[in-house]
């Protein structure tokens, strides 16, 4: 028997998590298909417009990616406060931040990395060009795992409570919009020729903060929805 | 080691108890006793640092658990009334994550033994979904085998085990406690250990 460290536990729970969603896989694909579903429906809905359709891509590839990550929030903390594995995660002598940190880290593996691999063929259906195509997926690389980061706060919030889900989504919605608001900007930037780097740069930004302070405040709230 | 003094525990406006006053040292097991609703698991939670007492102090070795936080939780385990194990996985699996959740890293052999000796052989590789509610909680129970944490609090730990399991656990805490170990638990059930009297806490 060895003593875990910090990485070793950020490891161990990515890897818990990411094996459990290989058994039950209709949770990831459910996200998934919503995303690819919205998204579709867009062209169908308008019509075959190449000019508005290429304006309006990158709005709805955000709009989009916000509300399917909204979907799989509930699910981040739920399974794990039934079983009572919650508790002992509360227990870990080495650091609940850390393991919160694993815990989202491996959410935004199974609901915002997929919809980031899969928004480049969808964005062929709006006719954008490469270039646009290439800032999308790197916009939704920085911008997913805040979306992520936030969410986990609004589900340590809410655990427990009746109606959860609705109120987990009115309570991160607001807070995401400034993420939407760059993610799209920079898409827009790319097809009126300016530079994308403000836009980047601000996700990253707040990246970097979300990273630096949501682990620590979503343990927080889990304790205090554990009393 | 573990000192809870004029603790005073509520569930919102409803007062549990108040005023409890009980010590722990090296080898001793304690009995938390009293009705349906008298507050034992909420002391057991208490103790684990889930709720936090309206009064009153828990120290272990002589400092407040609340300032120990992490350091306290490397001495301890607590087994609740749910089993904290995935239905997904196997038994395996569930005891090495379990472990790993309490910073410790097992290798397969190790595991393997703390399964069998909780009676699971040739049930190590089966999905925890298709087990019974007894052999589910062999399962959550194999933890206590791992590792050598002095402190063990056990929420009725009995639930849903038969006779031969019950004769295992009460050998277990033996052992442990003649480790110098410290078990604090709850059952409706009658547990005896050789050569060990039980304390009792009566909660009313």
């Amino acid at each position: 028997m060895n003593k875990l460290s910090l990485l070793g536990l950020l490891v161990t729970i990515i890897r818990r998590d990411l094996l459990l969603a290989m058994r039950r896989r209709s949770d990831v694909l459910t996200t998934l298909i919503f995303f690819v579903m919205v998204v579709s429906l867009f062209p169908l809905g308008v019509g075959p417009e190449l000019d508005m359709l290429r304006k309006m891509a990158g709005g709805i590839v955000w709009v989009a990616a916000l509300l399917s990550s909204m979907l799989s929030l509930g699910r981040m903390f739920s399974a794990d406060y039934l079983d009572g594995t919650l508790e002992q995660m509360l227990l870990a002598p080495q650091s609940l931040s850390v393991l919160v940190l694993g815990k989202i880290l491996a959410h935004w593996m199974l609901s915002g990395l997929p919809l980031v691999l899969i928004a480049p063929v969808l964005g062929l259906q709006f006719d954008m060009s490469p270039d646009a195509l290439l800032v999308m997926v790197l916009m939704l690389l920085l911008g997913t795992p805040i979306l992520s980061m936030i969410g986990a706060i609004g589900a340590a919030l809410t655990l427990g409570l009746r109606g959860g889900g609705v109120l987990v989504s009115l309570l991160v919605l607001p807070l995401c919009i400034p993420v939407l608001i760059f993610g799209a900007g920079a898409i827009e930037a790319v097809n009126t020729g300016m530079t994308i780097v403000p836009h980047a740069s601000l996700l990253g930004a707040m990246l970097l903060v979300a990273l630096a302070f949501t682990p620590w405040v979503t343990a927080q709230a889990l304790r205090i929805s554990m009393e | 080691m573990l000192e809870v003094s004029n603790l005073a525990c509520s569930r919102g406006d409803h007062s549990l108890f108040t005023g409890l006053n009980f010590s722990l040292g090296a080898g001793e097991l304690m009995q938390v006793q009293g009705e349906n609703g008298s507050g034992k698991t909420s002391l057991l939670r208490t103790l684990c640092g889930f709720m936090q007492p309206v009064a009153g102090e828990i120290r272990w070795r002589g400092e407040s658990v609340k300032e120990l936080a992490e350091a306290y939780f490397s001495e301890m385990i607590y087994l609740g009334h749910h089993n904290a194990i995935k239905d997904e996985l196997n038994a395996l699996e569930n005891l090495q994550i379990s472990t790993g959740l309490a910073g410790c890293e097992v290798d397969d052999k190790e595991s393997l033994a703390a399964l069998r000796r909780m009676g699971l052989r040739r049930r190590e590789h089966l999905p925890v979904k298709v087990l019974s509610q007894g052999q589910r909680r062999r399962v959550a129970l194999s933890r206590l085998l791992i590792g050598n944490v002095p402190l063990w609090i056990l929420d009725e730990p009995l639930t849903a085990l038969d006779v031969g399991a019950v004769d295992l656990m009460q050998e277990l805490i033996g052992e442990h406690l003649s480790k110098g170990g410290m078990v604090i638990f709850t059952t409706h059930q009658p547990l005896q250990v050789a050569g060990v009297t039980t304390k009792q806490l009566m909660l009313s």
